[in-house]
């Protein structure tokens, strides 16, 4: 069960990390989210079923999702529109292109075809599956996270840094602020996308609604590792993500399987993680508040 | 340095809240002047700094910079070559990022690529740059800029700005928000700067003792235009009374005439 739960939450971990970089790094409410999700699954379970073979497969899961953020990035650009209504209209085209893209079908089945799941248990040989599974992706989420970090060591990861909190200066540096959330928004979908990959694998097939809603529960877990510790370390944000992914679906697990006992259905789940952000928006709100009051300001 | 012809700004033209915050201003900026810029609110100060900069277009007029026409160049480009320092001391910085990676992007301007160029010898020339500004920020540089004073963040940026070697500096009053002591620490700092430097700068400010004492040059701004332009000896004989009595010479002259418009 304790496997099961960490491999969900490590692979939502990585769709964490890349609404992160929307909502917490670049400050752009990004909802692409909820369709690139499913064009990650959708393209890499077509790649896969078509004999392009499982990485070129994830390879181009991320570069469609990317694809798909850079669309979301330009029309913000070029015609001004506020960014949530940007990601709302990608969303809204990319349900058609996901069905279009899975053949006409709003699902297909990843079965009696290798995937990077059976490719791994067979690695893991008598092990057993869920803990293969679950140190093969404490592996891949881990290289994802590292990979990460030392991007935004770079001079254009600290500048992404800089563009959520303070455009002006980003600018004023004779840097391109629009190009800076094409590269932002876009890398933020690939890694979205990539997430899709995976489950689409875990699970064993894509369906065009995988994502419907996935990025509330994306914000849900960075608030929730938010308020694990407090640090300005890139290093420890990515963490934060991460254990915030895992706590978000030990809750959603503990919601589906006792919540019964309150009459709770799986149905309620989204209204549940709704509530979760409202609460976690409160607590984070008193507590910036009492902050501000005990140095004397407001 | 700077050639302006004939420049207008109207804002929200064609609506009741059309406004023309410049009207028809000419100027032109020799390499290494210090100008300082006087007037009252809604003078056209900061209008004027806005449109120098590239964060807004003109309505009407050229603009030349270092001999190049930049009447349409958007800002980022421009800030190749020009520092600016706003009022707020937190514009210039990124409060949630530490002191090193804030320094990191000033240190070079223009498009930022995938090196890791922050490196012992980089935090080694950052700790040897703060020194300068004598507030210990040299012991500071892993501790994010918003925990540091408004003083300490404007001197900062300042800085920052300094090392990012700018052709021309653009101050719009970058001390008001600070208390009296730390104005003057940030304002000398400036004059040092600007020396060590030889930068060409503009600086706006509302203190007419600061618009005196410091540059070779002043320009007060009236209703969208220059009303009055002082160097050299003149400006260096200056006083605060000499100034408001211009001052009201100025606006004097302009009401008779108005006057005689009105009853001819
Ligand atoms: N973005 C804008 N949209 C509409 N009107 C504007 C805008 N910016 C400035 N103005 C108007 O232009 C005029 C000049 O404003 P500006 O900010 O340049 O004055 P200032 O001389 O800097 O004044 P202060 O001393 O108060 O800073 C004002 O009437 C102002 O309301
Ligand atoms: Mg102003």
């Amino acid at each position: 069960m304790i496997e099961g739960i960490l491999v969900d939450g490590l692979i939502f971990a990585v769709m964490a990390l890349g609404v992160f970089i929307t909502f917490r790094v670049l400050n752009f409410p990004d909802l692409t989210v909820d369709g690139s999700f499913a064009t990650g699954a959708a393209v890499a379970a077509m790649s896969i079923t078509n004999g392009l073979g499982i990485f070129p497969g994830m390879l181009l899961a991320f570069a469609s999702g990317a694809a798909a953020g850079t669309i979301t990035a330009v029309i913000h650009n070029r015609l001004k529109v506020p960014n949530l209504l940007a990601g709302i209209l990608t969303m809204t085209m990319l349900y058609s292109i996901n069905i279009r893209i899975l053949g006409g079908r709003a699902n297909i089945a990843l079965l009696r075809v290798d995937t990077i799941i059976s490719k791994v248990i067979q690695i893991g040989g008598s092990i057993p599956r869920e803990w293969t599974l679950l140190i093969f992706m404490i592996i891949f989420t881990g290289i994802v996270k590292i990979l990460l970090d030392v991007f935004f060591h770079t001079d254009m990861g600290i500048t992404l840094g800089a563009m959520g909190d303070n455009e002006q200066m980003v600018v004023s540096q004779g840097v391109n602020p629009k190009a800076m959330k094409v590269i932002g928004v876009s890398l933020s979908n690939g890694l979205v996308a990539l997430s899709g990959a995976m489950l689409a694998q875990y699970q064993g097939f894509a369906d065009a609604n995988l994502g419907v809603g996935i990025v509330v529960q994306g914000l849900a877990a960075v608030m929730l590792g938010e308020f694990l510790f407090r640090s300005n370390k890139i290093g420890m944000l990515t963490i934060q993500v991460i254990f915030g992914a895992i706590l978000y679906k030990a809750l959603m697990f503990f919601g589906r399987y006792y919540g019964y006992y309150i009459n709770l259905t799986p149905s309620d789940l989204k209204l549940l993680t709704g509530v979760l952000v409202i609460v976690s928006l409160v607590v984070a709100k008193t507590r910036k508040n009492i902050g501000s009051r005990k140095r004397g300001i407001q | 340095m700077i050639n302006i012809t004939k420049i207008t700004k109207t804002f929200n033209p064609g609506t009741v809240n059309e406004n023309t915050a410049i009207r028809n201003l000419s100027l032109t900026v020799q390499e290494g002047d210090f100008i300082t810029i006087v007037g009252s609110n809604g003078a056209g100060k900061t209008t004027l700094l806005n449109l120098i900069s590239g964060s807004i277009l003109p309505s009407s007029g050229t603009m030349y910079i270092l001999g190049n026409d930049v009447t349409r160049t958007p800002e980022y480009k421009r800030a190749a070559y020009i520092g600016r320092i706003f009022q707020d001391p937190t514009l210039g910085t990124s409060g949630k990022l530490s002191l090193e990676h804030n320094m990191n992007i000033c240190s070079r301007k223009g498009f930022k690529g995938l090196k890791i160029s922050l490196d012992a010898k980089k935090r080694q020339l950052f700790r040897e740059e703060l020194i300068a500004l004598e507030m210990g920020l040299e012991n500071r540089l892993k501790d994010n800029v918003g925990l540091l004073s408004g003083g300490q963040r404007q001197a900062l940026t300042l800085l920052m700005t300094v090392l990012s070697r700018p052709e021309l500096l653009l101050l719009d009053e970058h001390t008001a928000a600070l208390d009296p002591r730390n104005a003057e620490i940030v304002l000398s700092l400036t004059q040092r700067f600007v020396d060590e430097g030889n930068l060409t700068s503009m600086m706006v400010t509302h203190n007419m003792k600061h618009a005196i004492e410091y540059g070779n040059r002043l320009l007060m701004m009236d209703r969208g235009d220059i009303i009055l332009d002082v160097s050299g000896d003149e400006k260096k004989n200056l006083t605060v009374e000499k100034l408001v009595k211009k001052f009201h010479e100025i606006k004097q002259t302009e009401y008779t005439s108005d006057e005689a418009l009105l009853t001819t």
